[in-house]
């Protein structure tokens, strides 16, 4: 079969992904089987939990949220040659200050204060990221290490000033800061459970998708991210490039934390930290950095995590089987990229001309 | 002069709690950073430590309560830690995948898997890891308390010096470095660059899994799914903060496990202000010495040339 190089890796692209993730599938179905239930019953379960109703798909897209915002903390950075793991810390301070704001000034209770609070967080996990972007071009401190101890730190200082500082004194068993007004909460679109954030989520894949592509900023970006050394040659502002990325991916992990507490939690308290920040690095890496994939795989992805609780009650399986199959899937996906450009004939391989790759830290190019 | 001498007691107490409080804490700190040494001296990153921690803990402790000894226990954390790890070696070894990325699904992998497969385990009790107690000598209680060391310990330190020595001065530990210092040397002599890999990132896993014991079996002694606070992760941090030495290590993972006492510490006299920020100070600390240490111009002295971190 002649196939243009194009297409191979059109096929490639989407081909491996896909067989990687039943693969997953399989394998998670061979795990339940060792554990003596029905793989079959667990697939069904593992559908219906995720798409099976209308109910559950509510369920997918209001996890899918957060997951679209998150793994764009780690996929516009990746676009820039750096890889940020602390999109958590960003989440928590995003949440923190969209908490904190009304303890600062009186927010009208309507669309503009919920505009405010949710600026707000944007800004707190700009400027957190940022930093880690900063610290990188100014001292040369590798950002994956220093994204992670400013996210521990972060999470440390998120529990500081809930459980003292701005502590509500009603909250006894469960530390939590004052509960946001009425009307300054992010409510359900269409009288669903499926809240507004979900389309901040979706705007931001699709603006910073066409961002990355189709503006001299993003392919500056992805020049920078590409080939630092062509990026110096043609005289690229990198170091501000790179914190404007940082900057722009952390405020998309603090608008995750501000919705999350707008919409779901009404205040700033633990389950904040729910590790949707890691979740968002899995979804980046199997989105390949693309902002526009970034959705379907967040959507997938929330759907899992809305299949867990039905799979416990129905198959009695720990709700950790989730954590299982995604790890799963995850490590073959990146396996998967070891086959790339070896299913086809070699002849038609050469057409296309591959970047060599200088680090094992430089993203791979999607396009 | 009462008022003094509460005050001096008082801070005696907290240093006492401390410094004990520094090994108990600090023993999963000092395997899982010896693990990670040894991963990142030959020219790889495992992040996944964490999740080889996690999983591990849960396999010691299902070992020591099926078994009924804590020491089949430490041998299934050990091996069950190297399983894992040795995943992470050969799927890093295929072309052109990401350790970093590969490491953080191998810490949902690990963390799920044993979360799963120790759901059973949260309730029993299970044969503990024995403690020397080397404060005998002393009358003051404290004191004993605080010197009552855990055996894997002792090992830990024995671990460091040999891997200190094993790096200078033995075939196996040069061919290491030199996987990690220049792939192509290697090569060129003739080793198998991912084969040195793959068995450096293994070896790290079963001593990682050690700490996991240490976890499960000695402190805090039991299995449930908030074991681990990111010490696997941490321990990545804790190597850069030691320079890839394994005998700063120890004085790293001391000093980190010294830092998260304090904390406790602190509020077991009735001082509970700041209590996470008290846990925060290892991070801020390592960050800190990362900002004066590091330099755009040159790597960090020590590092191995092949590592991502490096370069």
């Amino acid at each position: 079969m002649k196939l243009s190089a194009r297409s191979i890796e059109a096929i490639e692209s989407f081909g491996l992904p896909l067989a990687a993730l039943a693969g997953a599938l399989l394998l998670f179905g061979v795990f339940v089987w060792f554990g003596g239930k029905s793989p079959l019953e667990a697939w069904a379960l593992l559908f219906k939990g995720a798409f099976g109703d209308w109910f559950s798909w509510q369920n997918s897209l209001q996890r899918a949220a957060p997951l679209m915002l998150t793994a764009l903390c780690v996929a516009i950075p990746a676009r820039a040659g750096l890889i940020v793991i602390g999109g958590e810390g960003a989440l928590v301070l995003g949440g923190l200050a969209c908490a904190g704001l009304p303890y600062l000034l009186a927010l009208p209770a309507n669309a503009f204060g919920t505009a405010l609070l949710l600026l707000a967080a944007a800004a707190a996990g700009a400027a957190w990221i940022a930093l880690v972007g900063v610290l990188r071009q100014w001292r040369g401190v590798n950002e994956t290490i220093s994204s992670l101890l400013l996210a521990y730190t972060a999470i440390a200082l998120f529990k500081h000033i809930v459980e003292g500082p701005m502590r509500d004194p009603a909250s006894l068993n469960k530390p939590s800061t004052r509960p946001l007004a009425e009307g300054l909460r992010i409510v359900g679109m269409f009288d669903s459970d499926v809240h507004w954030g979900l389309v901040y989520g979706v705007v931001a894949c699709i603006a910073l998708g066409v961002w990355l592509f189709f503006t001299t900023q993003g392919f500056a970006t992805r020049v920078v991210g590409g080939n630092a050394r062509a990026a110096r040659l043609v005289g690229l502002p990198s170091t501000r490039i790179i914190v404007v990325a940082c900057a722009i991916g952390g405020a998309c992990a603090g608008l995750a934390g501000g919705i999350e507490v707008a919409a779901v939690h009404t205040n700033a308290n633990a389950s904040l930290i729910a590790g949707l920040g890691y979740a968002g690095i899995l979804v980046a890496f199997v989105a390949r950095q693309n902002p526009w994939l970034v959705m379907p795989v967040a959507v997938l992805f929330g759907g899992f995590g809305a299949a867990g609780s039905l799979l416990q009650r129905r198959l009695g399986v720990p709700d950790a089987s989730v954590l299982v199959l995604q790890g799963f899937a995850f490590l073959l996906i990146l396996a998967s990229d070891a086959l790339r450009g070896r299913l086809f004939v070699p002849a038609a391989r050469d057409a296309v001309a591959h970047p060599v790759l200088a680090t094992s830290l430089t993203p791979k190019e999607a396009t | 002069m009462s008022a003094d001498a509460g005050t001096g007691a008082l801070m005696a107490n907290v240093l006492v709690a401390v410094l004990g409080g520094a090994i108990r804490v600090g023993t999963p700190f000092l395997m899982v950073s010896l693990g990670e040494c040894i991963t990142e001296k030959s020219g790889r990153i495992n992040l996944g430590l964490e999740g080889v921690l996690v999983f591990s803990a849960m396999a010691g402790f299902g070992g020591a309560y099926l078994s009924g000894s804590p020491w089949i226990g430490v041998l299934a954390a050990g091996l069950s830690g190297a399983l894992l790890a040795l995943l992470h070696g050969i799927v890093c070894s295929l072309p052109r995948v990401n350790d970093i990325a590969t490491g953080i699904a191998l810490m949902l992998l690990g963390s799920g898997l044993a979360f799963y497969l120790g759901k059973p385990l949260i309730q029993p009790q299970a044969p503990q890891i024995p403690s020397l107690p080397l404060g005998e000598w002393s009358d003051s209680a404290q004191v004993r308390a605080a010197l009552q060391i855990n055996v894997l310990f002792p090992i830990g330190v024995l671990l460091a010096l040999l891997c200190t020595w094993a790096f200078r001065s033995t075939r196996f530990g040069l061919v290491l470095r030199m996987a990690g210092d220049s792939s192509d040397a290697a090569r060129a002599l003739g080793y198998s660059v991912n084969g040195i890999r793959i068995a450096a990132t293994t070896l790290g896993g079963f001593i990682a899994g050690l700490g996991g014991a240490s976890l499960s079996l000695y402190y805090p002694g039991s299995w449930n799914e908030g074991l681990s606070s990111g010490q696997g992760l941490i321990a990545v941090a804790l190597v850069i903060f030691a320079r890839w030495s394994p005998l700063r290590c120890l004085g790293a993972a001391l000093l980190f496990g010294g830092a998260g006492a304090l904390g406790p510490a602190l509020q077991s006299v009735g001082i509970s202000q700041g209590y996470y920020l008290f846990n925060a100070v290892p991070y801020v600390l390592t960050l800190l010495i990362l900002v004066w240490t590091c330099s755009p111009r040159r790597s960090l002295k020590g590092a191995p040339m092949e590592l991502g971190v490096s370069r």
